[in-house]
């Protein structure tokens, strides 16, 4: 080993090494300027009228997106009561029933899923649903959100319950319980963590979706009374705002950015607490 | 040691006739015959890939598990037929135990969740009964001492050899008739392993035990009958003291002095 | 298979054989002592008697050490027997200096006027042994059989001896002392068969698994026929 190669190498790891951090940071760098644009714009119209008031009408200052936040809940209730039984039981038959062709079939299907852009999810339950009704619904808003979830649900419960040891299953059936019994009391219950995980994230990721909520929920500027009247949600209000001409309903638009931002930051957060190293799973 | 005499003492538990067992084409085990004694630990021995393993699991079923394998034979557990088509597996594994190589407690239930999680998933919900039996399992499993004051702790909590205990307690919580071992001691220390073995000893006064261990001298130690496999086939089958003493085939005397595997 | 293992029951086996050369050789000279009066022999007969002493500590140390290995079936059987032999073989070395002990004290007196054939006991016992080492050697278990009801050959031979002393002694009291020894001496030498027959009744227990001893029946015959 003579002397030049030697430099040559060192050489060659520390750039290496600078270069990858260089990229880290900027990873982390749009995550930061995000932050720190909301805040700066949104922070100071961020009071309790924001949570509770509705829109006031155009040159009124004031008001809020109390229905807008309302509605966002509303619509991700109805997705999870859509999209947790089927994804998890979905995930549950992959897992636990597997072994035949059909399931690479499935499989297959909700990663192709997964990928669909999500305006195409709204022009597809506007067909669905929207038409037949003769109108834009809150409902057509949560199955929308609720079918995206499916695919998602179902592959990150597969593959947590893939990740329980084999071990268990063989246990419980040693011990004369029935398959469905293991399932629900043994399998289930060791990958409940990771499930609950899943299905957050899942929730996580539709809570922002702009571009389905347009064919579907609409949005309104009063509160919905029941289910089949258009509803408002968070990421159509701050569209709406966003691209008006006024100063008030921009502040605004950046208060319910940094408002959905942080329900977003809340569900990780509360993710990453779940999936703490505990001694006891208790959930 | 009971004076009377056992009437249980020369009863056959399990009667494996012609017994073959085939994933797809390969057949693991190859048309063996043997009778299993009743109160008594019979140590089946062999090289790896010999089919032991799959013997035992054909006993309770669990090659079904496999959604390959295929047997053909008979086997009946004190004169039932547990293959046939009245029975379903779920019954004959209540009546057959089994433990297994790598202990497993699940990992979310404390130690008497565990033991009880066989009685309270079959129905059994009486808090008494329950409690009795959690209790006379783990002293049966020579863990009561050591647990009896933490019932609640989490299972995973336990050494490694506590939580193997653990699992034989959770096995004998559900009243077998028989206990099959696989291989329960090889990832445990001396100490854990000959723990493992007094109380096969002592659980043979009651149950009818069949271990299948790669360690030939806790099968010479721990067993009554050893059965000796090789490439699926039954080569050998007689009282332990003889089968390393004095061995009848020259493959089992081979495989027994080390001369292979 | 263990190749340290292995070598220990190899050296076993030698260890074995060089003991019973010892012992075979202690025999013939302790008899070559007494039938030609030659004390110088028997005192050498006394001092090898050591070395097959010692022989017998090392078998037993080396079968333990392979014990501890815990071998089985035919292994365990060699181990256990090599310390039977040698122990048997031990007991064969005490005759001989027993019998070079009274060749000594034979020496020191006049020799007696009655002719006994010792020298052909000695053969026939020293012949059981080599036939029960061959048979260990060549893991021969009939042969070992066969040599074992002619331990009543020897015995019947001893008897004679016996009977002619007494008769002598009866005859000729002053010899009575001399007599005596030569009764010891002959004594030894079915001891010495009896040793023998040890050695191949462990020889049959080695290779057939079949323990005969104290059958009842010194036939030696094979079960079946």
């Amino acid at each position: 080993m003579t002397a030049p190669n030697h430099n040559w190498r060192n050489f060659k790891n520390v750039f290496m090494q600078m270069l990858t951090f260089a990229c880290a940071i900027l990873v982390v760098t749009p995550l930061l300027l995000v932050f720190y644009h909301l805040i700066k714009e949104g922070f100071s119209s961020i009071n309790l009228a924001f949570f509770t008031q509705l829109p006031k009408p155009v040159g009124e200052t004031g008001g809020g997106m109390g229905n807008a936040i309302v509605g966002t809940f509303i619509l991700l209730a109805q997705a999870a009561v859509i999209g947790v039984p089927v994804g998890v039981l979905g995930g549950v038959f992959l897992s636990e029933y597997g072994g035949t062709k059909l399931n690479w079939w499935i499989r297959f299907a909700a990663d192709i899923l997964n990928g669909v852009p999500s305006i195409t999810w709204g022009i597809v339950v506007y067909a669905l649903m929207v038409v037949p009704m003769h109108g834009f619904s809150a409902l057509a808003g949560g199955v929308v959100l609720g079918m995206m979830m499916i695919p998602l649900v179902m592959r990150t419960t597969e593959e947590v319950l893939q990740l329980v040891p084999g071990g268990y299953r063989e246990a419980a059936l040693a011990l004369g319980i029935s398959k469905w019994k293991t399932i629900l009391q043994i399998v289930i219950r060791t990958a409940l963590k990771g499930i609950v995980t899943g299905v957050l994230l899942a929730l996580a990721r539709v809570a922002g979706e702009t571009a389905p909520l347009l064919f579907t929920a609409l949005g309104n500027r009063f509160w919905a009374h029941n289910l089949t009247e258009p509803i408002a949600a968070m990421p159509l209000q701050i569209f709406a705002y966003a691209i008006s001409p006024y100063d008030d309903w921009h502040r605004q638009a950046w208060a319910g950015a940094l408002v959905l931002l942080l329900l977003v930051l809340a569900i990780n957060i509360g993710v990453r607490f779940l999936t703490r190293d505990r001694f006891r799973q208790k959930i | 040691m009971p004076a009377t005499e056992n009437p249980m003492q020369n009863a056959t538990a399990l009667a494996v006739r012609n017994l073959s067992v085939f994933f797809g084409k390969n057949a693991a085990v190859k048309n063996v015959s043997l009778d299993i004694a009743a109160r008594a630990v019979t140590a089946i021995i062999g090289p790896s890939g010999c089919g032991k393993s799959t013997f035992l699991r054909a006993i309770n079923r669990m090659h079904e598990l496999n959604p390959e394998a295929r047997m053909e034979g008979e086997i009946k557990l004190f004169g039932d037929d547990i293959y046939s088509r009245n029975i379903q597996p779920v019954v004959v594994r209540r009546r057959v135990g089994m433990v297994f190589q790598k202990s497993n407690p699940f990992p979310t239930m404390s130690i008497n969740e565990n033991v009880t999680v066989g009685l309270r998933l079959n129905g059994i919900r009486d808090k008494k009964t329950l409690a009795e039996r959690t209790e006379q399992s783990l002293r049966m499993a020579a863990l009561w001492d050591e647990v009896k004051d933490r019932l609640s702790a989490p299972a995973i909590s336990l050494s490694g050899g506590q939580q193997q205990r653990l699992c034989i307690a959770r096995a004998l919580a559900v009243q077998p008739e028989v206990l099959l071992m696989d291989e329960p001691a090889s990832a445990l220390d001396p100490l854990a392993t000959s723990k493992i073995e007094d109380l096969i000893r002592n659980l043979k006064k009651d149950y009818t035990i069949v271990i299948v261990t790669h360690n030939m001298q806790q099968a010479a130690r721990a067993s009554d009958f050893t059965a000796f496999f090789y490439l699926g086939e039954l080569v050998e089958f007689g009282p332990t003291p003889k089968i390393f003493t004095s061995p009848a085939q020259k493959r089992t005397e081979d495989y027994v002095t080390g001369r292979f595997g | 298979m263990d190749n340290h293992f292995e070598k220990g029951l190899d050296e076993l086996r030698q260890k074995l054989l060089t003991m019973a050369s010892h012992a075979e050789t202690a025999v013939n000279r302790a008899v070559q002592a007494l039938v030609q009066r030659d004390s110088e022999l028997a005192i050498r007969v006394k001092e090898d008697d050591r070395v097959i002493d010692h022989f017998e500590v090392e078998i037993d140390d080396l079968a333990i050490q392979l014990l501890t290995k815990a071998p089985l079936a035919t292994n365990l059987r060699l181990v256990t027997v090599a310390m039977k032999i040698s122990q048997d073989l031990e007991r064969i070395g005490d005759e001989a200096s027993k019998i070079a002990k009274r060749a000594r004290d034979l020496c020191q007196e006049p020799p007696i006027k009655l002719s006994l054939d010792l020298p052909r006991i000695a053969a026939l016992a020293l012949e059981m042994l080599k036939v029960a080492l061959d048979a260990f050697v060549n893991k021969d278990s009939a042969a070992a059989r066969a040599i074992i009801p002619r331990d009543k050959e020897v015995d019947a031979m001893n008897k004679q001896i016996h009977a002619a002393l007494v008769q002598h002694m009866e005859e000729n009291p002053d010899t009575i002392g001399r007599c005596l020894h030569w009764m010891v001496a002959s004594k030894s030498l079915e001891r010495i068969a009896d040793h023998a027959t040890n050695v191949a009744e462990d020889v049959v227990f080695l290779y057939e698994a079949q323990d005969i001893r104290h059958t009842g029946v010194k036939s030696g015959i094979a079960p079946g026929l």
